[in-house]
C-alpha cells in the first residue's frame, strides 16, 4: 500500500513535464495574421500560448527551438500509410479486403500499424496527423482512423477510432469487384445504394420486439451511424460523373460527404460549393498510368475549387508502386504554384483540412489550449530547397533533422 | 608473385591483437587451458601456452579469461544472402553461379557471423539435377559480394577475393569462368525431379547427370589431343591439321573443370542408392571428380563403400527426421557411425533448414549422438577447410593462417555458451556486446527508409 | 530527311533573347544575357553579345533561360514498352513502338524537356534497343531520332535506312526484382546474371567471327553493345545488383550508364573508384519494392562529392515529365549544389547519351534548345514558359493548348473513328 500510494501522490505532481519554446521568424498559426518573430509555449502537449515573441513568456527548464518559418503540424486527409509498408508484398499490405463489395464493419484501427517505416517518412517532412484508411477500389469499405503521427500505442494516439465511412466509385470497382457486382458504374452505384437501404431497414427494424429484432450487425450499425448523422463518408472519386453520382447519393439518403481524390472536380467547381462538399485532393502530381480515370486531372484543381469556394484539403491516398506514399507538403506545393498560393495552400494543409475532418477543435492551427503539433521549417515550407527541421507531435519533438 | 599480389590485397587492418587467457581450442592440436593467440594484420602469428607465446609490445591486449577460443566455423552448405537459389533454366544449368544472387547485407549474414560462421558454402538448391557453381565466402566486412567471394586460379591452391583478382588485372579482369570461386550444386532424390523439363525418374536424373559429365570428359580428351599434337615435331604439325580446342563456353568450362578434379562437387544425397549412384558417376568418369556427399541420411546403411571411395559427407543434424520419404531414417548417431567406418564427415547447417547461428549446437547433437567431442569440432573447423581446399589458410588456430577465430563464453558443445566474438580475415565482424539481438532475434525491424 | 526537315522549319533571320537570366550551365549564370539563335543554331549567349543586323529582338526581362533539359530515362509515346518474347531481345526496337502523336511527348515538351531517351521497361534482362528523340514538332518518329553513323567493325557502307546505318539510341539492360519471374524469365538473380553474361558473351563471339549478319537482328544489338558503339542503359536498385553491372562491365568492356541506383549511397566509394555514370531517379518517398526502400534524396549530393556523372531522369510515367526540374530542386534540398542538379539534367545527361557536342549547354555552334522560366530554375514557384527546339518554339504556356497541357486536362475525343477498341495495346 505505501509504494503505491507515493507512485499515485508522484503521478498527480506536474514537474513542468515537456515545456518547448518554439521560435520562429514567420509563425503561421492560422488563427490571425502571420506573426512576424513570433512564439509559441508548449506545456504537457498544448500549446499554452502564442503570440509575438516578446509576449510569450520563457519558463525555466523549457527547451528552446528556432527556426526560419513554424506552421501547424500538416494534416494528410486520407491516407494508406499505416495500413501499408514499403515492401509491399503480402506480409505489409492491410489497405484492403478483397472478398466482398460491401464491408463496412472493417477498422482501420485494426490494421493500423504505427511503427510503418511509411509513416515514419511522412512524419519527417512534417505530417503530424494522418487520417488512414482502407485503399480506394470497394465500393463500401471500413472506417477510417484519425491518428496522431507518433510511434506509441494505438489506443494513445488516437484522435478518432472510427471517423469517416469510405465508399468508392470510378475505376477502382470495376476493377476490384468486377466478379462481385461491379464491372460497371452502375454495378458499384447500385451495391452501394443496396447497402444503405439495407441499414435503413435494420434501423427500422431494431425498434421492434426483441423477437422481431435483426441479429447484430455491425456493418449495418457503421452505416445508421452515417444515416443517422453521427458520421460523415469519405467518398473516393475522380471522374466528374463520379463526382456527381457520389452527391446524388448523398441526396437521395441524406448523408454528408467528403470527395476524396477529385481529379475532375474543378470541372464542377460551382457545383460543389453549391452544395457545400468540400474536396480532398490528391493526388495532385498524378502519374498519367493509362487512359483511365485521372487523366483530366490538373494541377490548378485546388485552386479552381478554392476560387469557387469549395473547401480543399489535400491527402495522398494509396499508391500501389513506387514511390509508396505520397508527401502532401510536396504534392500542395505543386497546386500552391499552380494557382492556389502560399497562403491558401498552408491553410489547407492545416486548418482547413482539419475543419474537413472534424478534429479542428484539437488541431490544425497554433491557439492556446489546442494539441501542440507544430514544424518549424528553415525556408519557405513548400521551396525544394527548404526542410522541415523539427516536428512536434502532441508536445513530442518527433523529428529533429532537417528533411 | 601473382598470389603475392593478392595476398597483400586481402589484407584487411593492420592492428596487431593478443587475446590473453582463454582456454583455446586449435583443432590441429592439443587444447591449451590458459592460452594467448596473437593476430597481426589479419594473419594468426602465435598460438601457444601463456609464457610461451611473446606478445608483441604494440599489441592491444584483449583479456579473455574464462572464455573459449576455436577457429572460425565453416559451414560447407547454405543459402543464405537472401537471394532466390532455385533457377528453373534446365536440369543441368552449370553456368548460373550462386555469387549473382548473395546480398551481402542480407540479415542472414550477419546472422551467419553470429553464430561463429567465418566461411560459407552458399549453395543453389536442390531442385535441379545441376542447380549451378557455389560461392565460397569469407564473412569477411564487405560492402559487394567480389570482396566476399573467395576465388583461386585452378593451378594454385592460394584462395584471395575475386576483387582482388579483379584489381591484379585491371586491364583484363579474368572471366568469372576461368577462376574456381566455389563449387557445383548437384542433387539426386526427390528434390530434382518432376518439375518441367525436369526428369521423373532416378534413371532420368542418373542419365542427365552422365550426359553432362561426359560433356566434360569429352571437352579434356579434346585438349589433351591437341597438346598432344602441340608436342609434336614439325612434319607431324604440318602434315596433320591442329585438333580443334573446345570453345570457350562458360558452362561447359565448368564441366571440364569439375571432371578434372578442379571444382568441387557438392552432391545433395539422402538415401542409400541415391548416395551409391553418386559414387557410381564418380567412377565412371575416371574417378577424378571431387565429390563431397551432403546430407547422407541413409550413409550409415553404406557407411563401407563410402569409406572405400574416399568420398566425404557433410551431414546436417536435425532434431527429428522426416519430411520426406527419403529422410524418414536420420538418426543423430548417422555422423559417429560414418567416423567409425573410416568416413570423413563435416557437420553443416543448409540454413534455412537450421539455423546457421545454431552450428555449435549441430556438433553438440552430433556428440550426443555418440561422436567423439574433439571430432565434432574438426567436423565444424579443419575438416570443411580440407574439403574446400583451404587447409593452408583457414580452420584451424595455426599460426600463418588467417585471423579467423571465434570467443565463446564457454565451451564449445555447452548449450549454455554464447558467440562472444567473431572474426573473419581480421575483421571483427560480431560483437555481443553490441549485437546482441542479431544473435536473439528480435532484430527484424524494418530500416528506416530512404537512406536515413 | 533530318536534311529536310530543318531546311524548312529553321529561322532564316537570326533572332536575340534579350534580358533574361542565362544559365549556359558550361559557364557561369549571365544576369541580363543575350542568347542568339540562327538556321536551328546557337549563334552566341552571354553578356556583352552584338546582336546581328536584322535579327528579331525578344524581350525576356525578368525571365531565367537555360538549356533543353534532357532526360536519359522515359516511357512516353503510349506504351508497349516490355514484350516477353524472350528475356534477353537486343533485336526489338522501342523507335517501332512509339506514337509521336500521344499527348504524353507534348507534355514532355512542357516540362522543358527537348531530348529524351525514350526506352523498353524493366520486365526483360535486356528489353530491346532504345530511341534518343528530339522533341521537334514531327508527325513521325524517324523525324526525331538522334543518330549516330555506326563505325568499325559494323559499319555499313551501303546507303540503306537509316537504322541500317546508324545507331539511334542505347540498349536498355535491367536487374534486380523486375525482369524475374514472369514466363521463361529467370526466377532468381543468379540465372539473371547468367543469361545476361551468356548473351554478351555471345555478342564478343559474333563480332569476332567477322561483321555479323545485318539480318540476325539479336547478334547485331549484341555486337553493337560490346563493341562499345551502343550503351546500355541498366537498370539497378540494390548494391548486389550494382556491384553485378560493374562485374559484367569489368568482363566485358560495356560502355555502361547505371539507371536509377537506389542504394547508391551505400557503394559510393566503389562506384568512384572507376567512375561509372549514374542515371538517378528522384522521387517522393522510398518503398513500393522491396529493392526500392533504401533510395536516398542525398544520393545526388554524395556522388557528386565523389567525383562521379550525376543526372536525373523521370523515368516517365513513374514521374512527371512537366515536373522534371523538380526532381534537381530535390537534389539540392538533400545536399547537391544547384550548379550540379542544374547540370545533371542537361549537360551531363547529354554527354551520358554522348550527344553533348550539340546539346546540353547555351554554347554556340550547339542545338538551340532552350528553356525560358518564369523564376529560377530550382524554385517551386517557376513555371516553364517556353520550350525551343532547334530554334522553334514547341511549347509556350501563353495559348489555351499551352496552358492545358502545362496544368492538365485531357482534351476530348473528337473522332469518333479512335474510339474503336481493338482489343489491347
Amino acid at each position: 500500500m505505501g509504494p503505491f500510494l507515493v507512485a499515485s501522490l508522484m503521478v498527480g505532481v506536474s514537474h513542468g513535464a515537456d515545456i518547448l519554446r518554439i521560435e520562429g521568424n514567420r509563425v503561421h498559426t492560422m488563427a490571425g495574421p502571420v506573426l512576424d518573430d513570433g512564439a509559441v509555449l508548449v506545456e504537457d502537449g498544448r500549446i499554452v500560448a502564442v503570440g509575438p515573441a516578446a509576449d510569450v513568456p520563457t519558463p525555466e527548464g523549457a527547451t528552446v527551438v528556432r527556426g526560419a518559418v513554424v506552421t501547424p503540424g500538416l494534416i494528410d486527409g486520407w491516407t494508406t500509410a499505416g495500413l501499408t509498408g514499403p515492401r509491399n508484398h503480402g506480409p505489409d499490405q492491410d489497405h484492403a479486403e478483397p472478398n466482398a463489395p460491401v464491408r463496412p464493419e472493417l477498422r482501420a484501427v485494426d490494421a493500423y500499424h504505427p511503427r510503418d517505416p511509411l509513416l515514419d517518412w511522412i512524419r519527417g517532412y512534417g505530417v503530424t496527423t494522418v487520417n488512414a484508411g482502407p485503399s480506394p477500389g470497394q465500393p463500401v469499405s471500413g472506417r477510417t482512423f484519425i491518428a496522431e503521427n507518433r510511434v506509441d500505442r494505438v489506443s494513445a494516439i488516437a484522435l478518432e477510432s472510427d471517423a469517416f465511412v469510405v465508399f468508392s466509385l470510378g475505376d477502382g470497382p470495376k476493377s476490384r469487384f468486377k466478379n462481385q457486382g461491379s464491372a460497371s458504374r452502375m454495378g458499384a452505384a447500385a451495391t452501394i445504394r443496396q447497402a444503405l437501404t439495407d441499414a435503413r431497414d435494420y434501423a427500422a427494424r431494431r425498434s421492434l420486439p426483441a423477437a422481431d429484432r435483426p441479429a447484430p450487425d455491425l456493418g449495418k450499425e457503421a452505416l445508421v451511424d452515417l444515416l443517422e448523422g453521427r458520421r460523415s463518408a469519405i467518398v473516393h472519386a475522380h471522374r466528374a460523373d463520379d463526382i456527381d453520382t457520389a452527391l446524388r447519393l448523398a441526396d437521395e439518403f441524406g448523408f454528408s460527404l467528403v470527395i476524396a481524390g477529385g481529379a475532375e472536380a474543378w470541372l464542377m467547381a460551382d457545383t460543389l460549393a453549391e452544395a457545400e462538399v468540400p474536396v480532398l485532393v490528391g493526388p495532385v502530381m498524378a502519374r498519367s498510368w493509362r487512359d483511365g480515370e485521372q487523366r483530366n486531372s490538373s494541377f490548378a484543381c485546388a485552386s479552381i475549387l478554392a476560387d469557387a469556394g469549395v473547401q480543399v484539403g489535400f491527402m495522398s491516398g494509396y499508391e500501389g508502386y513506387v514511390p509508396k506514399v505520397r508527401v502532401v507538403l510536396w504534392e500542395a506545393a505543386i497546386a500552391g504554384a499552380h494557382g492556389l498560393g502560399s497562403d491558401r495552400t498552408l491553410s489547407a494543409l492545416t486548418i482547413d483540412v482539419a475543419r474537413i475532418l472534424g478534429i479542428d477543435d484539437r488541431t490544425g492551427s497554433l491557439e492556446a489550449g489546442k494539441r501542440a503539433d507544430l514544424v518549424v521549417y528553415d525556408g519557405d515550407p513548400f521551396e525544394y530547397a527548404s526542410h522541415a527541421c523539427t516536428v512536434v507531435v502532441g508536445g513530442t519533438v518527433v523529428s529533429d533533422t532537417c528533411r | 608473385m601473382v598470389s603475392a599480389v593478392l595476398a597483400v590485397a586481402s589484407v584487411a587492418h593492420a592492428a596487431t591483437i593478443a587475446f590473453v587467457g582463454a582456454t583455446v581450442h586449435p583443432v590441429d592440436g592439443p587444447r591449451l587451458d590458459d592460452g594467448v593467440v596473437v593476430v597481426d594484420t589479419g594473419v594468426l602469428t602465435a598460438v601457444g601456452p601463456r609464457g610461451s607465446v611473446v606478445v608483441p609490445d604494440h599489441a592491444t591486449v584483449v583479456d579473455v579469461t574464462g572464455k573459449h577460443i576455436i577457429p572460425g566455423l565453416i559451414d560447407l552448405h547454405s543459402h543464405i544472402g537472401g537471394g532466390r537459389l532455385h533457377e528453373a533454366l534446365d536440369p543441368v544449368q552449370p553456368g548460373i553461379s550462386a555469387a549473382d544472387a548473395i546480398d551481402p547485407s542480407h540479415i542472414s549474414i550477419a546472422r551467419a557471423r553470429s553464430g561463429g560462421i567465418t566461411t560459407v558454402n552458399v549453395m543453389p538448391g536442390s531442385g535441379k539435377l545441376m542447380g549451378g557453381q557455389t560461392a565460397y565466402l569469407s564473412l569477411r566486412e564487405a560492402a559487394v559480394v567480389d570482396d566476399l567471394l573467395l576465388c583461386r586460379d585452378p593451378d594454385t591452391t592460394v584462395w584471395s577475393p575475386a576483387s582482388a583478382f579483379d584489381a591484379a588485372t585491371p586491364d583484363a579482369p579474368p572471366a568469372r569462368h576461368r577462376l574456381v570461386c566455389g563449387g557445383v550444386k548437384m542433387a539426386n532424390g526427390t528434390n530434382p525431379q518432376g518439375n518441367g523439363s525436369d526428369p521423373r525418374t532416378r534413371m532420368g536424373s542418373a542419365y542427365l547427370q552422365r550426359t553432362a559429365l561426359m560433356k566434360g570428359v569429352d571437352r579434356l580428351e579434346q585438349r589433351a589431343l591437341r597438346a598432344d599434337w602441340e608436342a609434336r615435331g614439325w612434319w607431324h604439325r604440318w602434315r596433320n591439321d591442329a585438333p580443334e580446342l573446345p570453345e570457350d563456353d562458360p558452362s561447359e568450362a565448368i564441366l571440364e573443370q569439375v571432371v578434372a578434379g578442379e571444382r568441387a562437387v557438392h552432391f545433395h544425397s539422402h538415401r542409400a542408392d541415391d548416395m551409391v549412384t553418386a559414387l557410381r558417376l564418380r567412377e565412371e568418369v575416371g574417378g577424378t571428380l571431387d565429390l563431397v556427399l551432403h546430407h547422407g541420411s541413409e550413409g550409415f546403411k553404406v557407411a563401407e563403400e563410402v569409406a572405400a571411395a574416399g568420398v566425404p559427407v557433410a551431414i546436417n543434424v536435425l532434431d527429428t527426421p522426416g519430411g520426406k520419404e527419403e529422410t524418414l531414417e536420420r538418426r543423430l548417431e548417422n555422423p559417429a557411425h560414418l567416423v567409425q567406418a573410416g568416413v570423413t564427415i563435416a557437420i553443416i547447417t543448409d540454413d534455412p533448414v537450421q539455423d546457421s547461428r545454431l552450428l555449435l549446437r549441430s556438433a553438440g547433437l552430433a556428440m550426443r549422438g555418440g561422436l567423439d567431442p574433439d571430432a565434432a569440432l574438426r567436423a565444424i573447423t579443419l575438416t570443411p577447410a580440407e574439403l574446400l581446399g583451404m587447409a593452408g589458410q583457414t580452420g584451424s588456430l595455426t599460426p600463418g593462417k588467417d585471423a579467423d577465430l571465434v570467443v565463446l563464453s564457454g565451451p564449445p558443445l555447452s548449450v549454455w555458451s554464447r558467440v562472444e566474438q567473431t572474426w573473419a580475415d581480421g575483421d571483427k565482424v560480431f560483437d555481443l556486446a553490441t549485437d546482441r539481438l542479431v544473435q536473439d532475434g528480435g532484430d527484424a525491424v524494418d530500416a528506416p527508409l530512404g537512406g536515413r | 530527311m533530318m536534311w529536310a526537315w530543318l531546311a524548312l522549319s529553321a529561322h532564316a533571320a537570326p533572332v536575340a533573347y534579350v534580358g533574361a537570366t542565362l544559365h549556359p550551365v558550361d559557364g557561369p549564370v549571365v544576369e541580363d544575357g543575350v542568347l542568339v539563335v540562327e538556321d536551328g543554331k546557337i549563334l552566341a549567349a552571354g553578356t556583352g553579345v552584338v546582336v546581328p543586323a536584322g535579327a528579331s529582338v525578344v524581350d525576356l526581362s525578368g525571365r531565367h533561360v537555360i538549356p533543353g533539359l534532357v532526360d536519359t530515362h522515359s516511357h512516353v509515346g503510349g506504351g508497349g514498352y516490355n514484350d516477353a518474347l524472350k528475356p534477353v531481345q537486343p533485336g526489338l526496337s522501342v523507335i517501332d513502338t512509339i506514337d509521336v502523336s500521344h499527348e504524353s511527348v507534348q507534355r514532355v515538351r512542357a516540362g522543358g524537356v527537348t531530348t529524351a531517351n525514350v526506352m523498353p521497361g524493366s520486365g526483360k534482362l535486356m528489353g530491346g534497343q532504345t530511341a534518343y528523340l528530339k522533341l521537334r514538332d514531327a508527325s513521325t518518329v524517324d523525324d526525331m531520332l538522334l543518330c549516330t553513323p555506326r563505325t568499325e567493325p559494323l559499319e555499313v557502307p551501303d546507303d540503306g535506312p537509316l537504322r541500317r546505318t546508324h545507331v539511334c539510341g542505347g540498349m536498355k539492360m535491367a536487374n534486380g526484382t523486375n525482369p524475374q519471374g514472369a514466363g521463361s524469365d529467370p526466377k532468381s538473380r543468379m540465372g539473371a546474371a547468367f543469361l545476361q553474361r551468356t548473351a554478351l558473351a555471345e555478342g564478343v563471339e559474333a563480332l569476332a567471327d567477322g561483321p555479323p549478319d545485318a539480318h540476325d537482328l539479336d547478334a547485331l544489338g549484341l555486337a553493337e553493345v560490346v563493341s562499345g558503339q551502343r550503351t546500355v542503359h541498366f537498370h539497378t536498385h540494390r548494391t548486389d545488383d550494382i556491384a553485378t553491372i560493374l562485374q559484367l562491365r569489368r568482363e566485358f568492356g560495356i560502355d555502361v550508364v547505371l539507371h536509377h541506383v537506389s542504394e547508391a549511397w551505400k557503394v559510393v566509394d566503389i562506384l568512384a573508384a572507376d567512375p561509372v555514370p549514374c542515371s538517378l531517379i528522384i522521387i517522393d518517398a522510398p518503398g513500393g519494392k522491396q529493392e526500392a526502400q533504401q533510395l536516398a534524396l542525398h544520393n545526388g549530393a554524395l556522388l557528386e562529392q565523389a567525383g562521379v556523372p550525376v543526372a536525373f531522369h523521370t523515368d516517365d510515367p513513374i514521374t512527371d515529365s512537366r515536373l522534371f526540374l523538380r526532381s534537381a530542386g530535390l537534389a539540392v534540398r538533400a545536399g547537391m549544389s544547384p550548379e550540379g542538379a542544374l547540370a545533371a539534367v542537361t549537360l551531363v545527361p547529354a554527354q551520358m547519351m554522348r550527344l553533348d557536342d550539340r546539346i546540353g549547354s547555351l554554347t554556340p555552334g550547339k542545338d538551340a534548345d532552350f528553356v525560358v522560366l518564369s523564376g529560377p530554375p530550382l524554385s517551386v514557384w517557376s513555371t516553364v514558359e517556353q520550350t525551343y527546339v532547334e530554334g522553334v518554339a514547341v511549347f509556350d504556356r501563353r495559348t489555351e493548348e499551352g496552358q492545358r497541357l502545362a496544368t492538365g486536362g485531357a482534351p476530348e475525343v473528337t473522332d469518333p473513328d479512335l474510339l474503336h477498341a481493338h482489343g489491347g495495346d
